[in-house]
């Protein structure tokens, strides 16, 4: 595309289908305490 | 839902239920402000007639069909679709706690959220078998999760060394027969560390977090002895002795604070940087705004340029081929945690705990002491199943602002503790911390969209 660039596979949706099985770790056990950020976290699944 | 915005010189427009993260002329940035689906097979006559004034009209049709075939690609205007998995966490098993092992602290931190380490309740240490309790309580409230996350907390934890590491002992041995794997960490300020101290902590301990400012004036305007004094000099030695020393599979940050003081703060974490530590975790102080430290709206102009500042210099040290990490810049576009996680966000009072030393249970540690939001007691058998399931349903599409906001899929809601403490209703969202927020992730954004240009070509 001339005036677009996707940078990314955008591939939220998918995750949700397979998702879900909370063995991720608690953000706030990381490194902040005290500002949630949840993006930052890795998939368990993935890991 | 989209949201776009110019930063260095890009334009950055992010599809928010897809997560779709594109980089687009000046020319698509403002055809955005003028189309919206329904999408007409050929671009609006009078869209065109508008930008025509500033752009050729051949243009204009050319990149009105690159909107409009990215939307049919499904990674443009796409959809929400996710409130439907919006109570998939209610009745969750608990995995994840804090545990206070120490009300009491060797520090006088001005803006300790915790009281200068005693919570307000006077100085206590957890009992070893509170402790036990605890982990016995998060064994059996675990149902099927395996990983089973236990962060010593204080005030400061290494004031009860002994029963830390009792703790830790007594975890292990149930690892077996519970078919659990317990992941201790530990929040310390480094203060009381000796080299058997160290060696226990790098080999038990999945992520430390180490608490220092940055630059000496600055961490010691703050962090304060209990005489008054500064504890940069004390602290420092300790934790590049533990960060030497510690196995590179096991986690670990420098995290500091930032406070009115010190809005210039990517100078403290260049600091750290110069110091060899990097793995960095800085983040703005929260506290009462008539506290003559507290970060208030008159200064979100100096700190967003200055997480504008923040990202130059990483982006700089990257494309020097060096290593910085910066937590609250790392994303991951393309396989970060799933959308099922991001509607959860830390998950409070229902997947995470704390356990204060008394063994009164608490959705995390910004509610100790806080009568309205106590669980329960660990001794006494009770845990408050209405409370834990209030905040299961304290979900981003509970939340009023959140659901309209385009962060809410990265930091999933904020912080509980923040909206209960600063606007008294856990649903209501504390502004300034998503000021703050949707900056960093602005900022955190294009710095991976341009190393993933990066890497393509």
């Amino acid at each position: 595309m001339k005036h677009i660039k996707t940078i990314n596979k955008a591939n939220l949706k998918k995750t949700a289908e397979k998702g879900g099985c909370g063995n991720c770790q608690a953000s706030c056990q990381s490194a902040c305490k005290t500002s949630c950020t949840v993006a930052n976290q890795k998939c368990e699944k993935e890991a | 839902m989209i949201h776009k915005f110019k930063l260095e010189g890009y334009n950055v427009l992010l599809d928010v239920n897809s997560g779709g993260v594109h980089l687009v002329d000046d020319l698509t940035y403002d055809v955005l402000d003028n189309v919206e689906p329904p999408f007409d097979v050929e671009c609006p006559a009078n869209v065109v007639k508008k930008l025509s004034k500033s752009y050729p009209e051949n243009e204009i049709r050319e990149c009105y069909d690159e909107i409009v075939s990215l939307y049919e690609d499904k990674i443009l205007f796409s959809e929400d679709v996710y409130e439907k998995f919006a109570l998939a966490s209610v009745a969750s098993p608990v995995k994840a706690m804090c545990l206070i092992v120490s009300q009491d602290c060797n520090m006088r931190c001005k803006y300790c959220f915790a009281a200068q380490g005693d919570y307000g309740t006077g100085r206590r240490l957890m009992d070893l078998e509170t402790g036990k309790k605890a982990l016995d309580f998060l064994i059996e409230k675990s149902g099927n999760r395996y990983f089973l996350e236990v962060d010593f907390f204080g005030g400061e934890p290494m004031l009860n060394y002994d029963v830390v590491k009792q703790l830790v002992e007594y975890g292990r041995s149930r690892e077996e027969e519970a078919n659990k794997k317990f992941r201790f960490t530990m929040t310390t300020n480094g203060l009381i560390l000796n080299d058997e101290q160290i060696e226990f902590l790098n080999r038990e301990m999945n992520n430390i977090v180490l608490s220092i400012d940055g630059r000496k004036e600055v961490n010691d305007r703050m962090r304060v002895l209990v005489g008054g004094q500064g504890s940069y000099d004390k602290i420092l030695p300790n934790f590049k002795k533990l960060t030497a020393l510690r196995g590179k599979d096991k986690d670990w940050y420098i995290r500091g604070t930032y406070t009115k003081y010190n809005l210039d703060f990517s100078n403290d974490i260049m600091h750290f940087y110069d110091l060899g530590f990097e793995q960095i975790s800085v983040e703005p102080v929260m506290a009462d705004p008539k506290e003559p430290y507290a970060i208030t709206e008159a200064d979100l102009p100096r700190i967003f340029k200055e997480y504008e500042v923040l990202s130059q210099k990483i982006r700089k040290i990257k494309s020097e081929g060096k290593f910085i990490n910066f937590f609250h810049f790392m994303i991951d576009l393309d396989q970060g945690p799933c959308a099922i996680k991001r509607l959860r966000g830390c998950g409070c009072g229902n997947e995470y705990v704390a356990i204060s030393t008394e063994g009164d249970i608490y959705p995390c540690h910004q509610f100790v002491g806080i009568e309205e939001k106590k669980m329960g007691n660990i001794h006494e058998g009770t845990f408050d199943l209405d409370l834990k399931d209030e905040f299961a349903r304290a979900h981003v599409y509970n939340k009023p602002e959140c659901k309209r906001c385009w962060a809410k899929f990265y930091c999933s809601g904020g912080c509980n503790a923040n909206n209960f403490i600063y606007n008294g209703d856990i649903h209501q969202s504390h502004k300034l911390s998503c000021q703050i927020q949707k900056k960093r992730l602005e900022c955190a954004i294009l710095m991976k969209a341009l190393e993933l240009m990066d890497t393509a070509e």
